[in-house]
C-alpha cells in the first residue's frame, strides 16, 4: 500500500503529514549559517591564541586548537551539502555560533582580564585541563552513578508500574494502596535517607532502595491513573469480543495507560537522579556526587563545573534516551512532550 | 464484491424480551429507562428500534449484548437467558473506538485474538474480512490515519470477523455524512442478506429504518415503551421516493409526535 494510496482514500490523512519538509533542491545550498558559525570559532581561536593570558594557562594553547577545529569543521561542512546525518545540524547554527561567542566572552572576563576573579570563576582553559587531566577519575565517577542509578530505577520503575496497574484495575488493591500513595507519596525520598543508611546493611544497598522509592511512586500514580481512566468502552468491544480479565488488562488496560506510564517514568528519572546525587554525596563514596563533594573539599572549582557539565550530559542523555524509547512505544501517537 | 467466504451458513439468532424493566442508579434516585419492553425476534430478520434520543434503545442493546443486567425481567437468544457477553452476539456503536495504539488489522483481529484462536488461521479471516468490507489494502493503517466512514468499517469488520448470529447496530451510521451513510446501509444489507445472521438496528432515522428494516419497533420517550409495530414488506433494494414507504414514514412520525412536520 503506498502513503499516496493512503492520502486519496482518506480525507483525514493529511493530518499526519503536518512536520513540513524543505523541499530537496537540485544544487545542493550553501550553509550560510554554518559559515557564520565557522567564522565565530576562528575568531575565538584567535582571540585564545592571540590575546596573552593574565597567568598563563598550560590549555590555552589546546583550546585554541579545538576552537580551530570546531571552526575548520563547521567551514567544510557548510559546503558538504544538505546530506548524511549532520545536516540535522543546520538549524542549530545561530546556537552553534553564540556558543563562540559565550565561550570567547567567558574567557575574556576570566582567563584574560580577571575581571571574574579566580578561584570561583576559572576560565574554559582550565576545565578543559580538568578534562584532560582528571579524566580517568571522571569517567569512572560517572560510570559508578550509572551502575548505581541504573538498578534502582529499574527496580523503582518495575515496581511502581506492577502497583499501579494493580491500583488501577482492582478495587481492592485501590482501596487499600491509594491512601497509602497519597500519605506516602509527597515524602521526597531523599527525607528517606538517614533511615536508609542505618538499616540496610551498606550505603549502595541503601541508595538503591530510595532510587527505586523515589522512581516507584511517580510510576505508580501515574500507572493507577492511567489504567483508571481508559474509555470504558474499550472495555465494552473487548467482553462482548469474549475478553478475560487477563486479556482486559494484559491488551486493554496497559497499552491504554502507557502514555501515562511513560509521564510516570520522566518523572520517576527526574527524581531518581536528585536522590542520586545526594545519596552519593552522603554516603557512597563514589560516583559524580562524590566528585562534586571531593572537588569542593579541595576548592577545584575547575573540577566542580567540569563534572557538572559531564553530569548535565549524563542526565540528559537518560531523558533522551527514555523519550526515544516512548517514541518508539508509542509511535501511533503524536509526541505530547517534546525533549 | 465477494460474499461472506468464511461462513456462508451463518444461522441467526432469535431474540426474546420478556417484561423488561430497567432503571439506572443516579445520584437523583432511580433513573426509569426501559418500561416492560417484550419483544420477539425471528432468526435472520431485520429489525429496527425507532425512538426519540435518551429513551433507552442503547441500553436496550446493551442488555442483549450481556453488558449489563436488567432490572427486571428476561432477556434470551435462541430460548438461552443471556447472562454475559458472547461472541455470537456483537454490538457495533456509534463511534468506531477502535484501539488507537492497534493497526486496521491488530483491531479486527481483537475477538479471534481474545478467543485464542490460531494466529495464522485469524490473520486470513482478518484479512478477508477487511477486503469484505472495502478495506484491503488498510492492514497496516492507523486508526488515526481513516476517514470517519472507513473507521466505522473497520468497526464492523471488527465484529463481522467472529460470525457474530445476532448483529446489534447502535446507530452505527449516525455520525457520517449522507454519501457515506447511503453507501454503508447499502453494504449493512448486503451483507446480512449473503450471511443471514438477525440484526437489531437503532435509529433515530425514520428513512434509514424504512430503507433496511422487515420491521419496525417504535418507542415512546423515556422510560421507553413500545408504542407501536410497523412490518415494512416492500421488497429489497428499496427506493426512497417509493410511495408505500412514505406514507409509512408519515404514518411512522405522527406515531412519534412529530405529525406537523408532514
Ligand atoms: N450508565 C448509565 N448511568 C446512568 N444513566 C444512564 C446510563 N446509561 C444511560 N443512561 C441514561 O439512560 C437514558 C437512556 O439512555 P440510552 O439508552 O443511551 O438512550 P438512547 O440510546 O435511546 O438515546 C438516558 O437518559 C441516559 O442519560
Ligand atoms: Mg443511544
Amino acid at each position: 500500500m503506498s502513503s499516496s494510496a493512503l492520502a486519496l482514500s482518506s480525507d483525514r490523512f493529511a493530518g499526519r503529514s503536518e512536520e513540513v519538509v524543505e523541499p530537496a533542491s537540485p544544487r545542493a545550498p550553501v550553509w550560510r549559517g554554518g559559515i557564520v558559525a565557522a567564522l565565530a570559532w576562528a575568531a575565538a581561536a584567535g582571540v585564545t591564541w592571540t590575546w596573552p593570558d593574565i597567568t598563563p594557562w598550560s590549555r590555552s594553547g589546546l583550546l585554541g586548537a579545538v576552537e580551530c577545529t570546531l571552526g575548520a569543521a563547521l567551514f567544510l561542512l557548510a559546503f558538504a551539502g544538505n546530506r548524511g546525518r549532520l545536516a540535522a545540524l543546520r538549524p542549530w547554527d545561530r546556537w552553534l555560533g553564540a556558543g563562540a561567542v559565550l565561550l570567547t566572552l567567558w574567557q575574556i572576563l576570566t582567563a584574560k582580564t580577571a575581571i571574574l576573579p579566580l578561584p570561583f570563576f576559572p576560565p574554559p582553559q582550565s576545565i578543559l585541563e580538568v578534562y584532560t587531566d582528571d579524566s580517568a577519575r571522571l569517567l569512572e565517577s560517572a560510570a559508578r552513578s550509572l551502575l548505581l542509578l541504573l538498578p534502582g530505577y529499574a527496580i523503582g520503575g518495575a515496581v511502581g508500574f506492577a502497583n499501579g496497574v494493580a491500583i488501577g484495575w482492582w478495587k481492592q488493591a485501590s482501596y487499600w494502596g491509594h491512601p497509602i500513595l497519597r500519605f506516602v507519596g509527597p515524602l521526597p525520598a531523599t527525607a528517606w535517607l538517614p533511615l536508609a543508611f542505618f538499616v540496610f546493611p551498606g550505603s549502595q544497598s541503601a541508595s538503591t532502595f530510595l532510587i527505586a522509592l523515589a522512581t516507584a511512586f511517580p510510576v505508580a500514580v501515574l500507572t493507577s491513573s492511567g489504567v483508571k481512566g481508559v474509555n470504558a468502552a474499550y472495555y465494552d468491544i473487548a467482553r462482548t469480543l469474549g475478553a478475560s480479565e487477563r486479556f482486559l488488562i494484559l491488551k486493554v488496560a496497559i497499552p491504554a495507560a502507557l502514555p501515562d506510564v511513560f509521564v510516570g517514568l520522566f518523572m520517576g528519572l527526574g527524581a531518581s537522579f536528585a536522590v542520586l546525587i545526594v545519596a552519593e554525596m552522603m554516603g557512597v563514596k563514589a560516583g559524580l556526587g562524590w566528585y562534586l563533594q571531593w572537588a569542593q573539599g579541595w576548592a577545584a572549582y575547575a573540577n566542580l563545573y567540569g563534572a557538572l557539565i559531564v553530569m548535565a550530559l549524563l542526565f540528559s542523555s537518560l531523558i533522551a534516551l527514555l523519550f526515544t524509547v516512548r517514541d518508539r512505544v508509542l509511535a501511533w501517537q503524536k509526541a505530547i512532550v517534546r525533549w | 464484491m465477494v460474499t461472506l467466504v468464511h461462513s456462508p451458513a451463518t444461522t441467526g439468532l432469535s431474540v426474546q424480551v420478556r417484561g423488561v424493566h430497567h432503571a439506572f442508579d443516579t445520584p437523583g434516585g432511580p433513573l426509569p429507562v426501559l418500561d416492560d419492553v417484550t419483544l420477539d425476534i425471528e432468526p435472520g430478520e431485520f429489525v429496527a428500534l425507532l425512538g426519540p434520543s435518551g429513551c433507552g434503545k442503547s441500553t436496550l442493546l446493551r442488555l442483549l449484548a450481556g453488558l449489563e443486567a436488567p432490572s427486571e425481567g428476561k432477556l434470551g437468544a435462541d430460548k438461552v437467558r443471556i447472562v454475559g457477553p458472547d461472541p455470537s452476539r456483537l454490538l457495533v456503536f456509534q463511534d468506531p473506538t477502535l484501539y488507537p495504539w492497534r493497526s486496521v488489522r491488530g483491531n479486527v483481529a481483537l475477538g479471534l485474538e481474545a478467543q485464542g484462536v490460531d494466529p495464522q488461521q485469524a490473520a486470513a479471516r482478518t484479512d478477508r474480512t477487511l477486503r469484505l468490507v472495502g478495506l484491503g489494502g488498510f492492514e497496516q493503517a492507523l486508526p488515526s490515519e481513516l476517514s470517519g466512514g472507513m473507521a466505522q468499517r473497520a468497526a464492523l469488520a471488527r465484529v463481522l470477523v467472529n460470525d457474530p448470529r445476532l448483529l446489534l447496530l447502535d446507530e452505527p451510521f449516525g455520525k457520517l455524512d449522507s454519501l457515506t451513510r447511503m453507501t454503508l446501509q447499502t453494504e449493512i444489507l448486503r451483507l446480512w442478506r449473503d450471511a443471514g445472521f438477525t440484526v437489531l438496528l437503532v435509529t433515530h432515522d425514520v428513512e434509514e429504518a424504512l430503507l433496511l428494516a422487515q420491521r419496525i419497533v417504535v418507542f415512546s420517550p423515556r422510560p421507553a415503551r413500545i408504542v407501536r409495530e410497523v412490518a415494512v414488506e416492500e421488497p429489497y433494494p428499496r427506493r426512497r421516493d417509493n410511495p408505500a414507504l412514505q406514507s409509512l414514514r408519515r404514518d411512522i412520525l405522527a406515531s412519534l409526535g412529530h405529525a406537523h412536520e408532514l
